[in-house]
């Protein structure tokens, strides 16, 4: 099991969310609903939207990067023309969010949210700029190492993956129970790769994050 | 190896909301149903910012992100409103219930379950204990309306499936 469990109680806010008992395993069944997924179109995409720096008339303040990488099953063939969305907080650690309150400047071309549809290979690409670490009260001075937000869509219901992209050689890993919460073999999967290939000449640094989807219910039967 | 969740944190209502994402059917649409509820953690507070998709089942004619195109759209999803409440207005599933995934600041990973419109011999149902059971089942509040609560934790938590 590769996923954090539902209380891990160094990240206080699970503490009264995390349901107390183990959820049921539903018995395999090729008619229940969960084994489909919906399916996303191209025309209901903008032709920016992965495109993060574009979204406003200037361009961003930071480092452009460029994140591209394949979204996979669990036997690792692509997961084709599925709905990958991504957010995060701009290069000074602040969202554009308006419950954030973290005292730095929110970068007026900056939104941070972008979605994009994978291709063939089920691989993504989004070009955005590399989110700052930030502030949050979950224990004194404790700060979130910089990451993006991941949301993936699979071919069942029950594959639905929402997690969180994180730069290598970050100093903050060891101490952010939300990265932590994963069991120690896992954690690297959530690490992305600095990849010269992706990475444009006089332009953008690349980083490469795979995404390995789980066992659709059929799988296991 | 699976990648594994994470939370969706506080901050995505700039980014996973979108226009009309709770409507699944226009306003209007024949045979529509509405199901509102809260989300609820284990001190029986609101939880204001936990995120919910429903799934029909099929895809359907109207296109889910854009809400483009006639029929129903088989996706929805709904921010919580500061007193923890949502609300998803639908066409009636082909089966018995809907497919529901909560995602919230504080889950490392969604909880996931079914809203069943109406209490019928089924597998999942039969296999629970009445109080269990009742809790997937929705409550019906009028001919096109029920009423459907998440309760994180706690004694009438909520029955949740394996993902």
């Amino acid at each position: 099991m590769t996923h954090p469990p539902y209380v891990y109680e160094a990240y206080r806010s699970t503490v009264l969310r995390a349901p107390s008992r183990a959820p049921l395993e539903l018995k395999a069944d090729p008619d229940a609903i969960e084994t489909t997924s919906p399916v996303f179109g191209h025309d209901e995409l903008g032709p920016l939207d992965s495109d993060l720096t574009r979204r406003h008339p200037g361009e961003p303040i930071g480092e452009r990067i460029i994140v591209t990488g394949r979204i996979l099953d669990s036997a690792g063939r692509p997961v084709r023309g599925t709905l990958v969305e991504v957010w995060q907080a701009n290069a000074a650690g602040r969202y554009a969010h308006e419950r954030d309150q973290h005292p730095a400047p929110l970068d007026p071309n900056f939104t941070g949210a972008g979605r994009c549809l994978t291709g063939e290979d089920g691989r993504y690409r989004f070009v955005t700029i590399k989110p700052g670490a930030y502030p949050w009260r979950n224990h004194p001075n404790a700060w979130r190492p910089a990451h993006i937000h991941f949301s993936v869509f699979g071919t069942a219901f029950t594959q639905r993956l929402v997690t969180q992209m994180y730069f290598p050689g970050d100093p903050l890993f060891a101490f952010d129970p939300i990265l932590q919460s994963v069991p120690g073999g896992a954690r690297d999967r959530l690490v992305s790769r600095f990849d010269l290939e992706t990475t444009e000449p006089e332009w953008a640094l690349g980083y490469r994050f795979d995404i390995v989807l789980g066992h659709t219910p059929m799988e296991d039967a | 190896m699976t990648t594994p969740s994470q939370t969706v944190g506080p901050f995505f209502a700039h980014a996973l909301p979108y226009a009309g994402d709770w409507e699944l059917v226009p306003g209007g649409h024949p045979g529509a149903v509405t199901i509102v509820g809260r989300v609820l953690d284990g001190a029986g507070e609101p939880v204001p910012d936990a995120l919910l998709e429903l799934w029909l089942g099929e895809t359907g004619g109207r296109s889910a992100l854009a809400r483009r195109g006639s029929g129903a759209s088989g996706f929805g999803r709904c921010g919580t409103a500061p007193d923890g409440s949502f609300r998803f207005r639908t066409a009636r599933p082909a089966g018995p219930y809907l497919a529901l995934l909560v995602f919230a600041r504080g889950l490392l990973k969604p909880v996931f379950t079914r809203v069943y419109l109406k209490d019928v011999p089924d597998p999942l149902l039969d296999s629970l204990e009445p109080a269990r059971r009742a809790t997937l089942v929705a409550e019906p509040e009028g001919p096109d309306a029920y009423r459907f609560d998440v309760r994180l934790q706690g004694e009438r938590e909520t029955v949740f499936l394996a993902l």
